[in-house]
C-alpha cells in the first residue's frame, strides 16, 4: 500500500477525528456533570433521565445517526448530527458515574460535613467532589474511548474522521484502506484510556 | 420551664412513617452539665440528639437552643457553634488531620495562623503529639486516635455545647475507658455543656451529671448518676440489670 499522499491523509483524517471526540465530550462533559450532580439533588428526576440516557444507549448507533438525519436544528448530513450522536452515547457514563460517585461518599462523612455547618455548596466543592473524583474521571475515560470508537461511524453520515478511511475501505474491498482508519482509532482509544487512567489514580488518594 | 437552659425540648414528639419515634419529650439541660442520653436501639435517643443542631426537626413540640427554637436559628449558624462527635467520627478521608481539625475555623474565617496554632492546641489536648500526626491521613490512624481526632474538631471552634453519639462505642473496651478519661478531664477543665448518646449504662453512670432514660421514645427517667441506681422504674432495672453481671466470668459457673 504505497500510496502517495496516504500518510498525509491519515494525519488530516486523525485531527479531525480528535476534534469530533473533543468537542463531543466537552459538551457532554459540561452536560453531563452538572446533570448528575443535579440529580443527586433531585431523586425525582432520576428515573426519567437516566432512563433516557439508558434508551439513548441501546439504540445501535449507526441506527441513532441515521434517526437524526431527518429531525431539524440538529439533524442533516454532517458534523453536527454526528456530535449530537457523539454527545447522546457518551451521556449516559457521565451521568451515572457521577451519581454514583456522589452518592457514594461515606454517609458518616456527608453527615458530619453538614452537622459542622457546611453549606450545600461547601460540601459539594469540598467533600463530594473530591471524593467522587474517580469515580467521576472513571466515567470520562470510559464514555471518551467508547466515543472515540463510535465516532468512526460518523463518516457515514458526512461526519469525517477516521472513519472515512473504513467506509471507504469497505466499500472498495481495501483491507489496506480499513487499516488505516482502524489502528490510528485503536491507538486514539488506547492512548486516551492510559492517560485518563493516570489522572484518575492521581485523584483516587483517598 | 428552666429560663437559661443551654437546650430545652419542650414537648417533643416526631413521627415517620406511622412510627412515634419520640414521644412528648421535655428536658432541659442546664449550661456546663453533661446529660446523657441512655436506651436500648431505636428508643429515640439519636433522634433527640440530631434535633438539637437540626439535622432533624421535630414534628411537634420545638427544640430550643440557648432560647431559641431551631427552626428560628439559621442552621448554618447555630451548627456551626455546636460540636459534634459521632460514632464512625466522619473525618474527611481526603484531608489531613490538620485540615480536618481545622475545618470549622476555617469555615469560619479564621487567619492561618490562628488556624495553626489552635489545631496544635488541641490535637495536645486531646493526646496526640501534634508533630506526629498533623498531617497523616485519617485512614493512617487506629480507631481510637481516629476518635481523638473526632472530638479535637468538635472542640476546634471553641463551641459552649457538643453533642456525642455513641462516640465510644466501636471502640475497644481498654481504648474506650481511655477515651472516658479523656472526656471527663476535658470537661472538668473546659467546662462545657454536653449531650452524650450511648446505650452502655456503665458508660451513662461514669460520664453524667444526669441521665435521662428513654425509652419507646418516652423520658422513662430524668436523675443523677446516684438516683438512677436507686431508682425502680422498670427500664431502668432493666439496665441496671447489666450491671450485676458484674465481673463474672465461666470460672464462677463451673465452680
Amino acid at each position: 500500500m504505497n500510496r502517495p499522499g496516504l500518510a498525509q491523509d491519515i494525519l488530516s483524517l486523525t485531527g479531525e477525528h480528535l476534534v469530533l471526540v473533543l468537542i463531543s465530550m466537552g459538551i457532554a462533559i459540561a452536560i453531563g456533570l452538572p446533570l448528575g450532580i443535579l440529580l443527586t439533588r433531585q431523586p425525582g428526576l432520576k428515573a426519567w433521565v437516566l432512563g433516557f440516557a439508558n434508551i439513548m444507549q441501546t439504540v445501535p448507533s449507526l441506527a441513532l445517526f441515521g434517526f437524526l438525519i431527518p429531525i431539524p436544528l440538529i439533524g442533516g448530513i454532517g458534523k453536527r448530527t454526528a456530535i449530537v450522536a457523539l454527545i447522546l452515547y457518551a451521556l449516559l457514563p457521565l451521568l451515572r458515574n457521577t451519581l454514583v460517585g456522589i452518592l457514594g461518599v461515606d454517609a458518616a462523612v456527608r453527615e458530619s460535613a453538614i452537622a459542622m455547618g457546611m453549606t450545600p455548596r461547601q460540601l459539594l466543592w469540598q467533600v463530594e467532589l473530591p471524593l467522587a473524583a474517580p469515580t467521576i474521571l472513571a466515567g470520562v475515560r470510559i464514555a471518551t474511548v467508547t466515543t472515540i470508537g463510535t465516532a468512526t461511524i460518523a463518516a457515514a453520515i458526512g461526519g469525517g474522521g477516521l472513519g472515512v478511511f473504513i467506509f471507504r475501505g469497505i466499500a472498495s474491498v481495501d483491507t489496506a484502506q480499513i487499516l488505516a482508519g482502524a489502528i490510528p482509532a485503536a491507538a486514539l482509544a488506547l492512548l486516551s484510556d492510559g492517560g485518563l487512567g493516570w489522572i484518575e489514580k492521581r485523584f483516587s488518594v483517598a | 420551664m428552666t429560663a437559661n437552659a443551654a437546650v430545652e425540648f419542650r414537648n417533643v414528639s416526631y413521627c415517620i412513617g406511622g412510627h412515634q419515634i419520640l414521644d412528648n419529650l421535655n428536658l432541659a439541660v442546664i449550661p456546663g452539665e453533661t446529660v446523657v442520653l441512655l436506651g436500648r436501639s431505636g428508643s429515640g435517643k439519636t433522634t433527640a440528639l440530631k434535633m438539637v443542631n437540626g439535622l432533624v426537626f421535630p414534628t411537634s413540640g420545638e427544640v430550643l437552643v440557648e432560647g431559641r427554637a431551631t427552626t428560628a436559628w439559621d442552621l448554618i449558624t447555630l451548627r456551626r457553634k455546636i460540636g459534634y462527635v459521632i460514632q464512625e467520627v466522619g473525618l474527611f478521608p481526603h484531608f489531613n488531620i490538620a485540615q480536618n481539625v481545622g475545618l470549622v475555623p476555617r469555615l469560619e474565617g479564621w487567619p492561618e495562623e490562628r488556624v495553626d496554632a489552635r489545631t496544635q492546641e488541641l490535637l495536645v489536648q486531646v493526646g496526640l503529639e501534634p508533630e506526629r500526626f498533623l498531617y497523616r491521613r485519617p485512614r493512617q490512624l487506629s480507631g481510637g486516635q481516629r476518635q481523638r481526632v473526632g472530638v479535637a474538631r468538635a472542640l476546634a471552634a471553641d463551641p459552649r455545647l457538643l453533642l456525642f453519639d455513641e462516640p465510644f462505642g466501636a471502640l475497644d473496651p481498654v481504648t474506650r475507658l481511655e477515651l472516658q478519661d479523656q472526656f471527663l478531664a476535658l470537661r472538668n477543665k473546659l467546662h462545657k455543656t454536653s449531650l452524650f448518646v450511648t446505650h452502655d449504662v456503665r458508660e451513662a453512670l461514669r460520664l453524667g451529671t444526669r441521665i435521662a432514660l428513654l425509652d419507646r421514645g418516652r423520658l422513662e427517667i430524668l436523675a443523677t448518676p446516684e438516683e438512677f441506681l436507686r431508682s425502680r422504674e422498670p427500664e431502668t432495672r432493666a439496665f441496671l440489670a447489666v450491671l450485676e453481671l458484674g465481673p463474672q466470668t465461666n470460672t464462677d459457673t463451673l465452680t
